[in-house]
């Protein structure tokens, strides 16, 4: 059988309609609502010949196929690659690439560093940092959100939290982003990131030893579980490394995605300002609106039937979750952004057992940041244009202009 | 359909018809039970979707995941003997007038 992108050819299920599109050209990477609306529009599931994989984007069948672990495994890859025929460019991880039962294990141990709790603690330091760092920005006049902010923000308190004692901002924003357009074809994208390899991953793996952790934080809570020999400490080092792979680049594309949702709909930011307990549920709207994860894979472990489509062992299914957040029929006007709403069940941090393990520490940073902004900016404006910046697996922003005013 | 109560702090009760097969938590989201948050959407990450059970229907529910007992270290309102994350009671014809309590916060 001939391999295509890592994985097996497949031939096309009956009754699925062959689309000819490539989910990852740079002008749907960067502006996918047409993609979006299109894939659910031909059905629960299309066949994209480039890549010979199944695509997904209705709310009903990406929640089957993205959280039944047992029909359709995390441990074969995410991306188009399937391990079980070729290494993956680093040792796999052992929280996003692994199923039950030793999924079950490594889970709980995250789990219980960036627990609601753990993370609570962390509040007032967020505060502080976020409350500095706007106060700079509103004295400064206009700047560029993405990296005076949305990356700013992040790579100050995240390694703190984490108990680095050495901070790189460039490395960790770079090595996220590499992760994510590792998941994608052989293309440009990933070819750039790949790059960065000499640079990055060194230094990340090097932060990852005990020796490199301070004695409080998320990755001293996973060190104790080494003591308490619930995991080995390979293990606790690549949970360290999960933290830095997807602890940032998500971080920053959700607050970069939240400021550029608050001046695009300068209507639903006074009535954010005016009923600030609409802010968390203000954020799931964000996440559900923008998807900053916009697709990850999944592989079908044996032959199997979704929907009355029959997929075929070793089928890779592109899980486009972006499309499945704007899906008509599971929410009311999805293409409005309405802080009203109580997106619960969109996916944007996944679902069931592969769920984002770091969504608390997402939602604590980003609560710094807006209860920041709605106490001291009245008024949210672009600048300049925002750009969008493709990656294989993320939605995020490139370029982000913007002024805060006082009123 | 499986016929669930749930009762907020200050009393209310709210009666919701829970699906066979999905959670309770579902089932109160569905029904826009707004004391119930469930920002995770059931990955049992951010124990927002807290209830105390009836103490004469605990011994209907399964026991709780290792998972499950350490979220529960993490709920808003204090962690009591009969606390449980909603998205991990999945709704059986067993529940058939199944009793919760809502709690004050759920962050």
């Amino acid at each position: 059988m001939k391999i295509i992108e890592g994985h097996h050819e497949i031939d096309v299920p009956d009754g699925v309609p062959v689309w000819d599109v490539d989910p990852y050209d740079v002008n749907i990477l960067q502006d996918p609502s047409d993609y979006y609306a299109e894939l659910r529009s031909k059905g629960p599931f299309v066949f994209i010949p480039k890549y010979s994989i199944l695509a997904c984007g209705r709310h009903k069948e990406t929640k089957e196929v993205f959280s039944d672990w047992e029909r359709f495994v995390s441990s074969r890859g995410v991306g188009l690659q399937d391990f079980e025929l070729e290494e993956p460019w680093r040792p796999r991880s052992i929280i996003l690439e692994v199923d039950p039962p030793d999924h079950a294990i490594t889970r709980r141990v995250l789990a219980r560093a960036l627990s609601p709790k753990a993370t609570a603690d962390l509040k007032e330091d967020f505060q502080i940092e976020a409350d500095k760092l706007i106060d700079e920005l509103l004295e400064k006049g206009s700047f560029e959100a993405v990296v005076e902010l949305a990356e700013e923000f992040p790579t100050t308190v995240f390694p703190k939290a984490v108990g680095l004692k050495e901070n790189n901002s460039r490395a960790l924003v770079d090595y996220g982003a590499m992760v994510f357009n590792a998941l994608g074809p052989d293309n440009e994208l990933r070819r750039n990131a790949m790059a960065m390899g000499p640079t990055t991953v060194p230094w990340i793996v090097e932060q990852c030893s005990r020796k490199n952790l301070k004695d409080k934080g998320f990755g001293a809570t996973i060190f104790a579980a080494a003591d308490a020999g619930e995991i080995n400490e390979e293990q606790a080092e690549k949970l360290v490394r999960s933290l830095l792979s997807a602890g940032v680049d998500t971080t920053v594309t959700g607050i970069g995605s939240a400021l550029w949702c608050l001046a695009s709909f300068p209507e639903q930011f006074k009535r954010l300002k005016e009923d600030p307990s609409l802010m968390r549920p203000a954020f799931e709207e964000v996440l559900r609106f923008t998807s900053p994860v916009h697709s990850f894979c999944r592989t079908a472990n044996g032959d199997t039937e979704v929907s009355g489509v029959k997929i075929a062992e070793g089928s890779k299914i592109l899980c486009v979750l972006g499309a499945a957040n704007a899906d008509e029929t599971q929410w009311s006007d999805p293409n409005k952004f309405d802080i009203g709403r109580r997106p619960t069940g969109h996916l944007a941090m996944g679902t069931g057992i592969h769920g984002c393990v770091g969504q608390n520490l997402a939602r604590a940073e980003v609560a710094a940041v807006l209860t920041s902004i709605l106490n001291k900016v009245d008024k949210i404006e672009f600048t300049g244009e925002a750009v969008w910046r493709p990656n294989n697996a993320i939605h995020a922003l490139d370029k982000l202009p913007l002024i805060f005013k006082t009123a | 359909m499986v016929k669930i109560t749930l009762v907020e702090p200050g009393g209310k009760q709210i009666i919701v018809d829970a699906k066979e097969g999905g959670s309770l938590m579902q089932a109160a989201v569905a029904a826009g039970v707004t004391g119930i948050v469930a920002e995770c959407g059931g990955s049992m990450m951010c124990a927002t979707c807290h209830v105390y059970v009836n103490e004469d229907d605990l011994e209907k529910l399964p026991k709780k995941s290792e998972g499950e007992d350490e979220m529960l270290d993490s709920t808003a309102s204090i962690r009591k003997e009969n606390s449980r994350l909603s998205c991990q009671i999945k709704i059986g014809p067993e529940l058939e007038g199944l009793k919760v309590y809502l709690p004050e916060s759920q962050y």
